[in-house]
């Protein structure tokens, strides 16, 4: 892989607008029961402006964010032997559906490691006023290659 | 009634779960969460790349482990902080029992900030499939 992109911030193309009934979809796809995910009156009651997303939703726009890069010819991932080595995500608040969201990706490393190209990459979640809102760690692993 | 930083002690238990797996709940999955991989849908694909068969989306196994947390303080948007490693493929036979994840929670530390660390395990079949999977949360002082 590239080791020019350490260290290399790609900010974001567009924004990611979080809507009700995907906060809905995404908490019934994965199990999530509580009622401050789909229920706006739950939510409200909770002290929230409206449904909140499940703790992992910023997945969704943060892989989003990263697929582009990580599609990038000039970095040379083999994305065909990628699988997902850790997640991290930290919130300074939940997602509310509604809020406006960029994503920026910052490439923190990449190293090989036993025959294994190993990319970490950090995605920064900000609101349309500027604020953080959660930034999310991935750490990708291409397998090498069978001989 | 939520639990209360003060009402802790490490090595508190939180109350265990299990997640059945299936099939059909890859592609609500897929579909949600858009990732459309094809080893966790396509067995064909999966047995190509090498695997037992299909398996689920380490996020799928991350987003539900997570519920012991979120179902015992009630509130999903008190986790400040969530990560985990994906140590082993949940691997999801085509059939009516599909896979079934088994997931516990203890208190590791209480923080003098208010916070409290939940220290996950995830097995299935035995095997642990999420590694170093901690949690971050704020509850209320009293």
């Amino acid at each position: 892989m590239n080791q020019d992109w350490i260290g290399r911030t790609v900010p974001a193309s567009n924004t990611y607008v979080v809507g009700r009934e995907k906060i809905r979809e995404f908490a019934v796809a994965i199990g999530e029961v509580s009622p401050v995910c789909t229920d706006v009156d739950a939510a409200r009651q909770a002290g929230y402006a409206d449904v909140i997303a499940p703790p992992t939703f910023a997945i969704v726009m943060s892989m989003r964010a990263l697929s582009t890069v990580i599609h990038d010819p000039d970095l040379g991932l083999d994305f065909a032997r990628v699988v997902h080595g850790d997640q991290r995500f930290r919130h300074q608040r939940p997602i509310v559906a509604g809020d406006e969201l960029r994503v920026d990706i910052t490439i923190e490393s990449i190293r090989s490691m036993a025959g294994n190209d190993i990319l970490s990459a950090r995605a920064d979640i900000t609101d349309a006023s500027g604020q953080a809102v959660c930034s999310t760690w991935s750490t990708l692993v291409a397998r090498e290659a069978a001989a | 009634m939520s639990p209360t930083w003060s009402s802790l002690t490490v090595g508190d238990q939180l109350p265990e779960r299990q997640f059945p797996i299936q099939r059909a709940d890859l592609i609500k999955y897929a579909g949600a969460s858009l990732d459309f991989n094809l080893i966790h849908w396509n067995e064909r694909v999966a047995l190509e790349v090498g695997l037992p068969n299909v398996v689920a989306h380490g996020m799928l196994t991350m987003a539900k482990a997570v519920q012991v947390v979120t179902e015992w303080t009630g509130d999903p948007g008190c986790i400040i902080e969530y990560g985990c490693r994906f140590t082993r493929p949940v691997v999801v036979p085509d059939n009516s029992a599909g896979a079934l994840l088994f997931v516990t929670g203890s208190v590791t530390a209480l923080n003098d900030d208010g916070t409290v660390q939940v220290t996950l395990t995830a097995t299935c079949d035995g095997a642990t499939v999420l590694g170093k999977a901690q949690v971050l949360v704020r509850l209320p002082r009293q």
